[in-house]
């Protein structure tokens, strides 16, 4: 913070501090507090729209998937296989393999855990044969998806506390920048290229304001998503029996607990009839997931769950058979209103419902917000640099906004490229393979940090920006050299998630190009030679002459009083 | 030390307060006041004409709003008291909302 700021964001001061000074104020500092960690967190989100995607490029030894397979022939396979494998288990659910999935993902409780083992397992299954995917060890694009709302190495819990943390800050800093952005519309069309700090501010304006209601949405339902967990408060006045609790749960989950087994030994009915009527019922293509209860035991419960693609809401909607007998007992397809509100918010976050197109669109909007974090951040230090009186040895709070600006920004990159490498690399047969994918992902994070804080900012920007662009573009070479399914047979063959991915990896890489490139080219503008110049000349700019056309932008409100200050 | 130096840092450590104090104070209002204001309005939902589960989601869900709502209140007033004000008048029909609630289904 320096001097000025402080003047600035001290409260108390009763004078003329109109709202858009305030909530320009409040815009900065929540963006910037938590600015690092919601970068992280909208990137990998971002990313996460292509899930099943990435999963699919990580698994290179699963064919090409080119027709779904019929879940009712896919289950009565796989439930064979699972009941061999896990005798007893209270529970165990199988994810069908859809058009974006080629593998059946099963979890299962595991009937009597070792002290200190998780309670759940779970494995993928080739639809096709029923038996266990016999592919390289890999946690695949979840990885990416469980980072963005829980980070890794730290308690689930805390973790995701601290994510709804970053997104409440996020959420702040959306409404203020709106409320201190008064020509919203007219800077939408405004663009100042090759201006230093005015560009910056344009590019995070239009950024922000192209994908606005998209980013309310998309950082509102992320804290929808949480809310049982974040505000249980009216949950835990409202109900106080087990009852009520599981009534509440049936609304907006479509998960069925386990009962009491009875003890007394039935085999299951042919569960392929039971997907066959949820089929009739829904259609042929729209099964999401099948779970067994008490598999074996005359209690037995089979849920077939309608998937959440083509439909905007993840609402709980399943049909409830008998395992014993097969006889359809409930039949679940309606919620109260407030519940359904809350599916669609949560299907809204997911963007699953969509299709490629809706897809692509979702993950385009999401990377300009991606880019609105980052061009918000490093508009701090913009900003900050032209007032610093040695630029060379900033004070320390610049200097940290500074290296950590390189590291979230550039090295996250450089991570999540680690990441695939790791995982085309890695020998096929290591032990604990998949955990050794993600400890890279945060080894070359955490070197990108180092080499952030070792080497001058601007070398360090390029550097890394560099470093991202090799590592992503290299990575289709890699996947040639290691699998035998290189981008051209791919793209002959018709396999559109491999051609697909590394079209995308080469794209993002001239992306990194181009910023490497900009940031090499650019040459701040340092204040001690402005200064020396007569304020009227030519190439000086005037900021309170320029803030007349930019209107109270959120930044250049804020600043006008500073330079004017700065000023001889 | 000598007592004018340390009268001296003194002071400066208190005018020093004296500034970051009502920001401070501003901040503990946004975080902490406005969660709970979000949270009392959450609870207070159920006060509504609805169905238990439908009024618990519909609070809870708008409860964010609320908690948004009050972080820009706080920044947006003349004055940390100003803020804090704010916060408990907005929270004393929420309360009187909630307090039944509260009560009615705690068991003894």
């Amino acid at each position: 913070m320096t001097a000025n700021d402080k003047k600035h964001s001290k409260p108390g001061k009763p004078a003329a501090r109109g709202i858009r000074q305030t909530m320009s104020d409040l815009h900065i500092w929540a963006g910037l507090l938590v600015g690092w960690i919601l970068y992280a967190m909208f990137l990998t989100g971002t990313v996460s729209y292509f899930k099943e995607e990435i999963s699919q490029w990580m698994r290179p030894e699963v064919a090409h998937q080119a027709a779904v397979p019929d879940a009712a022939e896919v289950v009565p396979r796989i439930a064979e296989e699972l009941q061999q494998m896990v005798p007893g288990s209270s529970q165990w659910s199988l994810g069908m393999a859809d058009a974006r999935n080629n593998v059946v993902s099963a979890f299962w409780r595991i009937a009597k855990p070792a002290k200190g083992e998780r309670g759940f397992g779970s494995a993928v299954f080739d639809p096709q044969t029923g038996q266990k995917v016999s592919s390289r060890e890999t946690v695949g694009g979840e990885f990416f998806y469980r980072f963005h709302f829980q980070f890794h190495y730290m308690p689930v819990l805390w973790a995701r506390w601290l994510a709804s943390f970053c997104a409440m800050f996020m959420l702040v800093a959306i409404v203020s920048g709106v409320i201190t952005h008064k020509k919203i519309f007219v800077d939408f069309f405004t663009f100042r290229w090759g201006k230093g700090q005015r560009s910056w501010l344009d590019a995070h304006n239009a950024l922000s304001v192209f994908g606005l209601p998209f980013h309310a949405m998309i950082t509102y339902t992320g804290l929808v998503t949480l809310m049982a967990m974040t505000m249980p408060w009216a949950s835990s006045a409202a109900f106080k029996t087990q009852a009520e609790r599981q009534a509440m749960q049936s609304e907006i989950s479509a998960f069925v607990p386990a009962g009491k087994p009875s003890g007394q030994a039935v085999p299951l009915a042919p569960l392929g009839d039971m997907v066959r009527q949820a089929q009739q019922r829904w259609g042929a293509d729209r099964i999401g997931r099948v779970t067994v209860n008490n598999a074996g035991d005359a209690s037995a419960r089979v849920i077939v769950t309608y998937g959440d693609f083509e439909r905007v809401s993840i609402s709980p909607k399943y049909m409830l058979f008998e395992g014993s007998t097969g006889k359809l007992l409930e039949v679940k397809d309606q919620v109260g209103a407030a519940a359904e509100t809350r599916g669609v918010l949560y299907a809204l976050h997911l963007g699953r419902f969509g299709d490629t197109t809706v897809r692509w669109l979702y993950f385009l909007t999401s990377l300009a917000g991606t880019a609105m974090v980052g061009t918000g951040l490093v508009m701090w230090t913009v900003k900050r640099r032209t007032k610093l009186p040695h630029p060379d040895k900033p004070y320390f709070g610049f200097w940290l906004v500074e290296r950590l600006n390189i590291a979230a920004i550039a090295g996250l990159s450089i991570g999540m490229a680690a990441m695939l490498w790791a995982n085309r690399l890695l020998p096929l047969g290591m032990e604990k393979r998949s955990d050794w994918e993600i400890h890279w992902f945060f080894i070359l994070w955490g070197a990108s940090l180092v080499w952030a804080m070792l080497r001058p900012a601007k070398r360090a920007w390029v550097e890394l920006l560099w470093a991202g662009c090799a590592a992503l573009a290299l990575l289709p070479v890699v996947n040639v050299l290691t699998t035998d399914r290189p981008l051209w047979r791919s793209a002959i063959d018709g396999d559109w998630v491999f051609t697909g991915l590394e079209l995308t990896l080469l794209a993002l890489a001239a992306l990194h190009a181009w910023l490497a490139v900009r940031t090499w080219r650019h040459q701040p503008k340092r204040k001690p030679q402005r200064q020396a110049a007569p304020r009227p000349a030519a190439n000086s700019p005037a900021p309170a002459a320029r803030d007349v056309d930019s209107g109270a932008t959120a930044a250049s409100a804020a600043m006008a009083p500073d330079l004017q200050e700065a000023r001889p | 030390m000598t007592s004018p130096a340390l009268s001296g840092a003194l002071r400066a450590a208190l005018t020093k307060a004296c500034q970051v104090g009502p920001l401070l104070s501003r901040i503990v209002a946004a975080i902490g006041g406005g969660y709970a204001l979000a949270a009392v309005a959450s609870v207070a939902a159920l006060a509504l004409p609805m169905d238990k589960p439908q009024a618990v989601l519909a609070g809870t869900m708008a409860s964010f709003l609320v908690y948004t709502g009050a972080v820009v209140w706080v920044f947006a007033v003349r004055s940390a008291t100003r803020a804090w004000l704010g916060l408990l008048l907005a929270a004393i029909p929420l309360l009187l909302a909630a307090w039944p609630v509260w009560n009615g289904v705690t068991p003894a």
